[in-house]
């Protein structure tokens, strides 16, 4: 293989990148990425970048040093419109083709919007550019905010609002946020860190619209049981879609994200997806590590020219609200029963601004006896313990296989 | 120096945080002490909360690990080194001295401790 092209300069793709060229690939390497930025890293926006803690600098996820080392052709600012019939020539939306010999489609998801025109004061929370821009809007004194959607991000969100002083609302179509990730009963606990840190969630109710008159400032949320919420700032947090878009026209299969199977490889032996745009055999992750890791096997593939490995590892994600630290690694399924056996819901510490941090609580999802995943909330080393074994079980049942 | 905790309330395997500024975690790794700086160098995890093994300590956040001898991270994504501590045995007791101490003038206490190992 002389060169590889990888879309999508963000997380997944550098960590491609770096995979390429720790597995010895030493032709000619192109990263293209549609933002103008070197990779950096999303999580921290929702968190510290918006609370302020944490600068630009600190959430680039190479320094010049590896940059360096990498010896890649990085064009920045330059979307991947199209992928031709043998899977190897990029077009640019800009006219330009790059080709290869391999390619790897890194090019994550955006953030999903409502209909209707767009109003100033309304935000999504993907890119840097969008955080920069919330952040800048947060920063011009005490607002009403209301963030649509309780998932992990318009949580993040809503929990750096009111740590910057901001009177926040969040609404929740759903009887309540999170149940499909954590099932209802830690889904709960989890909603209650909203009223502890202080901000206001309301569930079991949508959104019917925006108020405010178009390119103007938004002055509230119609609900659609004819409520009103005024708002001077809302952000969008209603999930992201897989961006395939660039994909139409091309050989790949794509259905929520670029269907591929479990060693991350498409119907075209040198094309590998990876992140939160593959669906790797038959799921979707949208989480950090699984974008850190699959590059390591999809690339083994790339570079062997079929699938030699898969890419089983136990889904695992994070997030901070309120002062506090979640954690989640397995495979939780309607129906597992779940057993707090560390600590209690009742002591979770924090509240408003994020006062001390109190015992937090562990607690086990089990399905016939056996464990199929852990929570933590603030108890990162018992949890460890439980993903570990997790993450052993796993290895030996796909070793059985 | 700053007394940590009894050496018989540290056995191997375990770990303590210091809350000093910034916090420091000191290990025993199957009876050698060692004493690093507490917060992740990637983001802002507790390696006193992390996995040890032999002297390496994972971090219970991202995985980043660190050699506790050194500070310096052997594996993604921490890029940076933590600054490491040494730790004494004095009476039974364990001691940090904590780096930005280190070398302070009028401080000589560090010749006359016991090395920091637990055996
Ligand atoms: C605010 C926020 C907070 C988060 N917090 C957490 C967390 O706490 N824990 C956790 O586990 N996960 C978290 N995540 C999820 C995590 O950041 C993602 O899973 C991860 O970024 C996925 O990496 P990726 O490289 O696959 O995709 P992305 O990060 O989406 O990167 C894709 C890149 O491809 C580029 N691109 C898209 N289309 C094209 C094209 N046609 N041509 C060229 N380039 C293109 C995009 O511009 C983008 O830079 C968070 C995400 C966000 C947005
Ligand atoms: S905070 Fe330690 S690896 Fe990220």
């Amino acid at each position: 293989m002389r060169t590889v092209v990888v879309v999508g300069a963000s997380l997944a793709g550098l960590y491609a990148a770096r995979e390429l060229r720790a597995q010895g690939f030493d032709g000619r390497l192109v990263v293209i990425g549609a933002e103008p930025h070197a990779p950096y890293d999303r999580p921290p926006l929702s968190k510290g970048f918006l609370t302020g803690t944490a600068d630009e600098e600190q959430l680039a996820l190479a320094d010049e040093e590896e940059t360096a080392e990498l010896a890649a052709e990085w064009l920045l600012g330059a979307r991947a419109g199209a992928l031709d019939a043998r899977g190897r020539t990029i077009v640019l939306d800009d006219g330009r083709t790059v080709a290869g010999d391999g390619v790897v489609i890194a090019t994550g998801a955006a953030a999903r919007r409502l209909p209707g025109p767009p109003l100033a004061g309304v935000h999504t929370l993907r890119t840097l550019d969008d955080a920069r821009a919330l952040r800048a809007e947060l920063a011009r004194g005490p607002q009403r905010v209301v963030v649509i959607g309780g998932g992990f991000i318009g949580a993040e969100t809503a929990s750096s609002c009111v740590a910057l002083g901001h009177d926040v609302t969040v609404v929740e179509a759903a009887p309540l946020p999170l149940t499909a990730q954590l099932g209802p009963e830690m889904a709960s606990v989890c909603a209650g860190l909203h009223a502890r840190g202080g901000a206001e969630l309301l569930t079991g109710v949508g959104v019917a619209g925006l108020r405010g008159a178009a390119g103007r400032f938004v002055t509230g949320v119609e609900l659609a049981d004819g409520r009103l919420l005024p708002a001077d700032v809302v952000v969008v947090g209603i999930g992201a879609t897989p961006r395939t878009d660039w994909l139409a026209g091309s050989p790949l299969a794509v259905d929520d994200g670029v269907l591929c199977d479990d060693g991350c490889v498409t119907a075209l032996p040198q094309v590998v997806a990876v992140g939160d745009v593959a669906r790797a055999g038959g799921v979707r992750a949208e989480h950090w590590t699984s974008a850190t890791e699959q590059p390591r096997t999809a690339v083994r593939n790339l570079l062997a020219g079929h699938t030699v490995e898969t890419a089983h590892s136990l889904p695992y994600f994070w997030s901070d609200q309120y002062g506090s630290r979640i954690q989640f690694a397995g495979r939780r399924s309607d129906g597992d029963t779940v057993r707090i056996v560390e600590g209690s819901p009742d002591d979770l510490g924090g509240g408003p601004p994020t006062g001390p941090r109190g015992e937090g609580l562990l607690a086990v999802y089990e399905r016939a006896g056996r464990t199929t995943a852990v929570l933590a909330i603030d108890r990162a080393r018992p949890f460890m313990k439980v993903r570990r074994g997790l993450a052993a079980d796993r290895a030996a049942e796909l070793a059985a296989v | 120096m700053i007394p940590v905790c009894r050496l018989e309330d540290l056995p191997a395997g375990d770990s303590v945080r210091l809350d000093t500024t910034p916090p420091v975690a000191v290990f025993n790794a199957d009876g050698e002490l060692y004493a690093i700086d507490d917060t992740c160098s990637h983001q802002d995890a507790s390696l006193s909360e992390g996995w040890l093994e032999g002297c390496l300590i994972e971090c219970p956040l991202h995985a980043a690990s660190f050699d506790l001898r050194t500070g310096r991270p052997t594996c993604l994504p921490a890029r940076r080194p933590l600054r490491t501590h040494q730790v004494y045995v004095e009476d039974g007791v364990i001691h940090v001295l904590v780096a930005s101490d280190a070398g302070a003038p009028g401080d000589g206490g560090a010749g006359a401790a016991e090395k920091g190992s637990a055996a």
